[in-house]
């Protein structure tokens, strides 16, 4: 079940937390306390503003074990606005078709459920950004 | 750098002496540990039954889909060896190639003089959701598996970015898929041995858009083992030539593919493929076959542009132009890859290394590649997190 491990992650999950090098500005997430880019201690808090755009994606219809409920699913790398990329699945996808390049925005949504008597994971999705779309 | 060189001049050469492989395919009848045992028995036989000091075993899914840690010891003891050195090596699809270095390294050190290295995958006993899952550690587990990512999705994401930024042909990638089966026809250990058109593809059922059937390997189960030695000066007392491990390295990177600079750049592979290169001091001209990763087909045009055979962007080029066949330039799975071969998980980079041994000793049969002599093979984990390359050379006079 794992519940030690979900709620260590459920800042950067719920939120989208993540962390900002104090020394070259990168942005990083998810908070892993050594900057990707320079290789410094990085662990000032940094709170990402959930919106992105679709570098890729996929539906997936062979679901991996625990996952099958939600199939076929569509899942996603997201370049968020402020630099990192993170993997998501999208949602209230509506009638729309999704393309590489479409603004998106995070929502938290249920990611898995571990049986009848199982915890509920919950975490960051993406559904389309209308708003930016329609602007630009 | 130069230090290092001088130290290397005065290594004695690492061998592969022996080699063994069970087909690929559905073993219902054979457990992990007889699987392993087929191909250890044929190595130890194909090298006048000597007996090893060191057990490497590569393995990726055990532990998840046979309940079974502690993989070498297990083998060790079925193997009527007990008692020596064993260890098991992990490191996802490319687990194969890692198990081989370290058993270079050993051997390279003086501690150990004889080692075999044996790569197992058993997934047929349990359901495809199952072994989807199984697959699925390899990735990001908090970052990417929890969001419900496959291996197949990894590889769709990767597919559609790599058609979106490059001008290619629809179905350019078809023809990695059609040199492999072409290859596996006449490979006896192969799964499929059925020739494809590019008909076939271009009417494939999609897996996970735009990944159709025949960009996606199949998984199955098999065992593939080499016999080492390190070279003593004493004559070769076996009916074929010796294959010396010319170079080797080992390169990882950020396990998500979302954490890398540009996922469709293989950085290890490149990586460790130049360091190869550098160690053995050759070119890529020098390359008279390329073992690659090809579990998907867009990982065999990322690995040749990774490597240096093709420029960024232009991977799916030397399929198209048939380069990478047998008798192009740059041959690739020559006996039919992950993609028709068959991948067997972590014990694939094993099946690629005896493969890519039986070219150079002329043992090839049907598929023998001319004057093959020298082989560069690499195989990758997950989407690229690991890459391990060796580069393994004729010894002349053999």
């Amino acid at each position: 079940m794992e519940a030690s491990r979900h709620w260590r992650l459920k800042q950067e999950r719920y939120t989208l937390m993540g962390e900002i090098c104090p020394h070259c500005k990168e942005k990083i997430f998810p908070p892993r306390d050594f900057c990707p880019a320079c290789g410094e201690d990085a662990r000032n808090l940094f709170q990402f503003n959930g919106r992105g755009e679709v570098y890729s994606f996929t539906t997936v219809y062979q679901a991996p074990a625990g996952y099958e409920e939600n199939a076929p699913y569509t899942i996603a790398l997201v370049r968020l606005e402020e630099g990192p990329m993170l993997t998501a699945q999208l949602t209230d996808m509506g009638d729309e078709t999704v393309e590489i390049g479409m603004p998106v925005e995070m929502v938290t949504r249920r990611l898995r459920s571990d049986g009848e008597r199982g915890m509920l994971v919950y975490g960051y999705k993406f559904r389309p950004h209308l708003a930016r779309a329609i602007s630009a | 750098m130069i230090a290092m060189e001088k130290k290397k001049k005065a290594l004695s050469d690492i061998i592969i002496v022996g080699i063994g492989m069970t087909p690929v395919g559905e073993h219902w009848g054979k457990s992990i540990q007889e699987l392993a045992l087929d191909a250890i028995t044929a190595a130890r036989s194909d090298a006048a039954g000597l007996k090893p000091q060191a057990l490497f075993v590569a393995n990726m899914l055990a532990p998840y889909l046979s309940g079974q840690t502690q993989l070498a010891a297990l083998l060790a003891d079925f193997a009527g060896l007990r008692g020596i050195e064993a260890v098991t090596l992990e490191a996802a699809g490319a687990s194969g190639g890692v198990a081989l270095r370290q058993a270079y390294l050993a051997l390279a050190s003086g501690l150990i003089d004889t080692a075999l290295v044996v790569g197992v995958e058993k997934v047929t006993d349990r359901s495809s959701a199952e072994l989807e899952a199984a697959l699925s550690t390899a990735s990001d587990a908090d970052h990417e598996a929890v969001h419900g990512i496959t291996s197949t999705a990894q590889a769709a994401i990767l597919m559609r970015r790599y058609i979106y930024e490059n001008n290619m042909p629809a179905d350019a990638l078809a023809y990695f898929s059609i040199n492999a089966h072409t290859n596996a026809a006449t490979n006896p250990n192969a799964m499929y041995r059925r020739t494809i058109q590019i008909e076939d593809y271009t009417h494939a059922s999609m897996v996970s858009e735009p990944v159709n059937m025949f960009d996606a390997a199949p998984i199955a189960d098999g065992a593939a083992a080499l016999f080492l030695v390190r070279d003593d000066g004493s004559p070769n007392m076996l009916p074929h030539p010796r294959v010396r491990i010319a170079a080797s390295a080992a390169i990882s990177t950020a396990v998500a593919l979302h954490d890398r600079t540009d996922p469709l750049e293989l950085f290890t592979s490149a990586e460790s493929s130049k360091l190869t290169l550098q160690q053995a001091g050759l070119k890529h001209d020098d390359i008279d076959l390329f073992e690659l990763h090809d579990q998907y087909s867009v990982y065999a045009a990322l690995s040749l542009e990774a490597v240096g055979f093709a420029e960024r962007g232009q991977g799916w080029r030397l399929a198209l132009d048939g380069a990478i066949s047998r008798g192009g330039r740059i041959p690739i799975c020559t006996f039919g890859g992950s993609k028709a071969r068959g991948d067997t998980g972590g014990a694939t980079g094993v099946y690629q290394l005896a493969e890519a041994t039986l070219q150079l000793q002329g043992r090839a049969g049907e598929n023998q590649i001319a004057n093959a002599k020298i082989a560069m093979v690499q195989c990758l984990g997950g989407a690229g997190a690991t890459a391990a390359t060796h580069i393994l050379e004729l010894v002349d006079g053999s």
